[in-house]
């Protein structure tokens, strides 16, 4: 029978199950297909801090979201149009995010008496009219995937496990998506079991068959390729970005990058990858602590390589003495803040923007670093790179501010050509720079990036002794000396005052916008998406987006004041919106959310139509 | 290889023109002259050595040393000399840590690095005090100690050093003292050349604070009955008129101390510092009283375990051999692995 295809600009579609289903896995999977067919994309996982939470219940319920479309598209969706629920938990934790008339996919093998009453459900809500609203197929999805399997040599266990690969082969069919990515993946992910690349395959091709043949899904779908810029792409998670971006500091930079790590939640990847790399000369070590991870690192950038530390809020708290010690030292250091919400434990997988405080001035005495934030997935990559260009051009800490957002979302990568990225190799010190040409002076600065020479253990004739007490200028022998003091102060400051940053860029195609919307780091998506959509009701919104947090744009002030209102939207209290009011005195309009979910586009653009129609 | 050049270097090229600032008569300076009296026997060109310190009077010393310094910050230093060693295993990284920086608020570091047998010579000097604080009692200081922040009377059990690095494996462990020069640079030039992490302790007199605290080692009257001279190969026996050994009593689990007029002399323990199992150079580390007697000194452990920076090193090699094109290239192949699609 052949069925009707309908034509989609866009569709959001969420697979939720089991933290032991794979949903992650399936929902990686259908997004690497549907960029292999060249829709824009952007995806939102979400997950449980427990492993394995006790199946069947609303906290083990983990799911992942994927919005894709033939057009740009910034965020991974609000709502979905589909839902995926492989269990009684998955639908009940999922339904009140779903607009009415939205598809329901559910697993009716898991509705039993038993599985409803766990989650609460006094009756079987694909029996009674609780979900008229909606679209509801319902499929047997764990039976159909056994009895799939029947002629396969696997356990009862590994074929049930198998029907995450129906869904996604029946979502696949749905959605006319390219599946050989699929089938490669399975051949390599079990390639020392080849039982289970058959059994695994077979369910895939079971769940697109059934899409075919089943009279309950008339209609499939189709999603054009979007117009996005020509060249290679692929599509990538931030802290895969952030990985590659390091490996790049290190080619550019020709040196040894060396990560000094302690494993936390949620950037614990970011150790994984570089780990892979030591073909690039990228050194990885997992510490006994943050402390040690950050001091290990530090010690490699004394000795002459790119140090770095990864961590999440709880460990920057841990490492903030040795940060202090790296501004005494004015040497390079990047340290990566995935940041996820707080404060102590707090939500380990959910997202959160509430360590801007703690990154500007969470250190005893005064100790200034550059800050920056990427934007999005992709631009962990760049982010990455300008941290370890700041850190290595002006000698200095930098905090890298990812979060849980942009860290495990995705998006399609342009892939840059290597040619093009910044040269970052260095001038360490060779020979004696004082006037006399034969004394080493260790804190004589460079006039225009205010840096002091790197002169690395091993180079003769250089022989200094540097540390976290008071170094006098220019000598840096010990000094206790108030007016060099309030100098070295001063000038440590200016230091990172004086790194030049990119002017910051208005986005007002309309040209006339009263209002402006500040944003910094992973809220520009949800923040474009609802200033598009303003805009395509006829009103004029301006966007600004700050990746430079220290030191700012230098024309930050003058855009401030010249919009008559400004609004800041965050997920914390209002970090930057403090420091803007004080900075600038402008009196901005903070607007904060702090669910451990990154904002909607939704309630972002109905916030900034309120504040529209009062200017 | 060619034989190495004699750079004919002598102790006046390791004094830096930094003046020094421990309190007169303080034992820091005893250690200092020992090592900037040993340090030309490395024959290691100056800029090739390493002084990294935490915080404590001890962890003033690379101020002192006209070679490269980090002066860094409390209980730190091991973690800081892991990453630099481990990037550049062609420097010689020394340690300078007291007994409140490694033993106490640097506690984690130490017994890490010892672990991993990092490539660095750490010197613990242990004078059982804080000293630069003023006079608190330390992790080493004894049960009862009285001091401003104890003035009844500590309540807590010292760390013993040594056991705690044998507890670690630390696979060269050794003790001496400050004012004993001729032994503590033979203890510096064993620890410098065992390949891996070198933990030595050395008992340092602060006259200011806890002066004294060592006396019975030191003094006349004392010291030959009190201290046992580890000779590696030799049998353990000591006192004036070496009238007392080590032996290892049938039954029980360590060592003890006998009169050797009443030993046979095949139950005397021979002094083995590389016995592989650290229970022998534990059972060494426990045989002190209180008052010091039975204090052994010299190396008790020194045995072969490859170092982590050169397990390191050996992954770094291994992965770089299979790289055969430019960097840049072969970057360009790890952008574009995975599953990519190309819009034209």
């Amino acid at each position: 029978m052949s069925k009707k295809i309908r034509q989609l600009d866009r569709v959001v579609i969420r697979f939720a199950g089991d933290s032991g289903d794979g949903m992650q896995l399936t929902g990686d999977r259908f997004t690497s297909e549907t960029a292999q067919l060249g829709n824009d994309i952007s995806t939102l996982p979400n997950f449980p801090a427990e492993i394995r939470a006790p199946a069947g219940t609303l906290p083990g319920v983990s799911s992942f979201q994927v919005h894709f479309a033939d057009y740009d598209i910034l965020t991974p969706g609000d709502s979905p149009n589909v839902l995926v629920a492989m269990n009684p938990a998955a639908l009940k934790a999922n339904l009140a995010d779903l607009p009415r008339g939205a598809d329901i996919i559910v697993n009716t093998d898991e509705f039993s008496r038993r599985n409803l009453a766990k989650v609460g459900y006094q009756a079987n809500p694909l029996e009674d009219d609780s979900l008229a609203g909606y679209t509801v197929h319902p499929v047997a999805l764990t039976s159909m995937t056994v009895g799939a399997l029947a002629d396969h040599e696997v356990s009862k266990k590994d074929a049930e496990r198998a029907k995450n690969m129906f869904a996604l082969g029946l979502l696949s069919w749905m959605y006319s998506r390219p599946y050989e990515s699929t089938l490669r993946f399975l051949e390599r992910k079990f390639a020392t079991r080849p039982e289970l690349v058959g059994a695994n395959v077979a369910a895939f091709k079971a769940g697109w068959n059934f899409g075919e043949t089943t009279e309950d899904f008339a209609v499939r779908y189709e999603v054009k390729p979007a117009k996005m810029p020509p060249g290679t792409y692929r599509n990538i998670t931030g802290n895969a970005a952030l990985s590659l971006g390091l490996v790049a500091a290190g080619v550019r930079s020709e040196l040894l990058v060396f990560l000094g790590a302690y494993p936390i939640t949620p950037a614990s990847d970011i150790l994984h990858e570089l780990s892979k790399h030591k073909r690039f000369g990228v050194l990885t070590m997992q510490a006994e602590d943050e402390i040690a991870a950050i001091g290990a690192a530090l010690g490699a950038s004394y000795g002459g390589a790119l140090g770095v530390t990864t961590t999440s809020g709880p460990g920057v708290a841990l490492k903030s003495e040795t940060i202090s010690l790296a501004v005494a030292l004015e040497l390079p250091l990047v340290i990566v803040d995935v940041q996820r919400a707080g404060p102590s434990t707090g939500m380990p997988t959910k997202t959160e923007q509430a360590d801007l405080n703690m990154a500007l001035f969470g250190r005893h005495g005064e100790a200034p670093v550059a800050v920056l934030a990427p934007k999005s997935p992709a631009d962990c990559f760049y982010a990455a790179l300008e941290a370890a260009r700041i850190a290595l051009t002006y000698r200095t800490p930098v905090l890298l501010l990812s979060d849980n957002y942009v860290a495990n979302g995705s998006e399609p990568w342009l892939l840059p050509d290597v040619e093009s990225l910044p040269d970052l190799r260095v001038d360490f010190a060779t020979r004696p720079n004082g006037e006399d040409g034969a004394t080493f002076l260790p804190y004589l600065r460079d006039p225009e990036t205010l840096a002091r020479p790197w002169a690395v253990p091993g180079t003769p004739g250089l022989e200094h002794r540097i540390g976290g007490l008071e170094k006098a200028d220019k000598t840096g022998d010990i000094s206790y000396d108030p007016a060099n003091h309030d100098f070295m102060v001063r000038t440590r400051a200016a230091r990172i005052e004086s790194i030049p940053v990119p002017d910051l860029e208005v986005e007002d195609p309309d040209g006339d916008a009263r209002v402006l919307v500040l944003g910094w780091g992973s809220t520009y998506g949800p923040i474009g998406a609802a200033c598009r959509g303003l805009r395509q009701r006829g009103l004029s919104v301006a966007q600004a987006h700050l990746r430079h947090l220290a030191p700012m744009p230098a024309n930050l002030g003058e855009i401030l004041r010249s919009y008559e209102r400004v609004v800041i939207p965050e997920m914390n209290l209002g970090q930057l919106a403090h420091v803007i009011r004080a900075r600038y005195l402008v009196d901005a309009i903070s607007y904060n959310q702090v669910h451990g979910l990154p904002f909607t586009a939704n309630e972002l653009e109905t916030t900034l139509e309120e504040v529209l129609k009062n200017v | 290889m060619s034989e190495p050049v004699a750079l004919k270097l002598t102790a006046k090229d390791f004094k830096s023109t930094q003046e020094v600032r421990w309190c007169p008569g303080c034992g820091d300076y005893a250690i200092l002259a020992a090592v900037q009296g040993f340090m030309p026997e490395l024959n290691i060109p100056r800029e090739r050595i390493v002084f990294v310190s935490g915080i404590g009077c001890s962890s003033r010393f690379p101020y002192y040393m006209n070679t490269y310094g980090m002066h860094s910050i409390h209980g730190r230093a091991p973690a800081i000399a892991t990453g630099l060693s481990t990037t550049r295993p062609d420097l010689s990284i020394w340690v300078v840590t007291g007994d409140g920086d490694a033993l106490s608020i640097g506690g984690n570091h130490l017994i890490h690095a010892l672990r991993r047998n990092v490539n660095l010579k750490i010197l613990l000097f242990n004078n059982q005090i804080y000293g630069l604080t003023k006079g608190q009692y330390s992790p080493t200081s004894e049960v009862g100690k009285i001091t401003k922040s104890t003035p009844v009377g500590s309540a807590d059990a010292p760390f013993n050093p040594l056991s705690l690095a044998l507890g670690a494996e630390a696979t060269f462990v050794a003790r001496t003292i400050d004012s004993d020069r001729k032994h503590l640079q033979s203890v510096l030039r064993a620890a410098a050349e065992h390949e891996g992490s070198a933990f030595v302790e050395i008992y340092q007199n602060c006259n200011i604070f806890n002066d004294g605290a060592f006396e019975q080692l030191k003094g006349p009257a004392t010291r030959d009955d009190s201290l046992i001279r580890l000779e590696h190969n030799q049998p353990i026996t000591f006192g004036r008129d070496g009238q007392f050994c080590v032996v290892h009593p049938p039954g029980g689990f360590g060592l003890e101390v006998r009169e050797t007029a009443a030993t046979a002399a095949e139950e005397i323990v021979v002094h083995d510092a590389t016995i592989t199992d650290p229970a022998y150079a534990f059972a060494l580390s426990r045989l002190p009283d209180l008052d010091l007697r039975n204090t052994p000194i010299g190396v008790f452990r020194s045995v072969r375990r490859p170092s982590y920076d050169s397990v390191v090193q050996e992954q770094l090699d291994a992965a770089r051999a299979t790289v055969t094109e430019p960097r840049e290239q072969l970057f360009a192949g790890l952008l574009h692995s995975g599953d990519t699609w190309t819009i034209s």
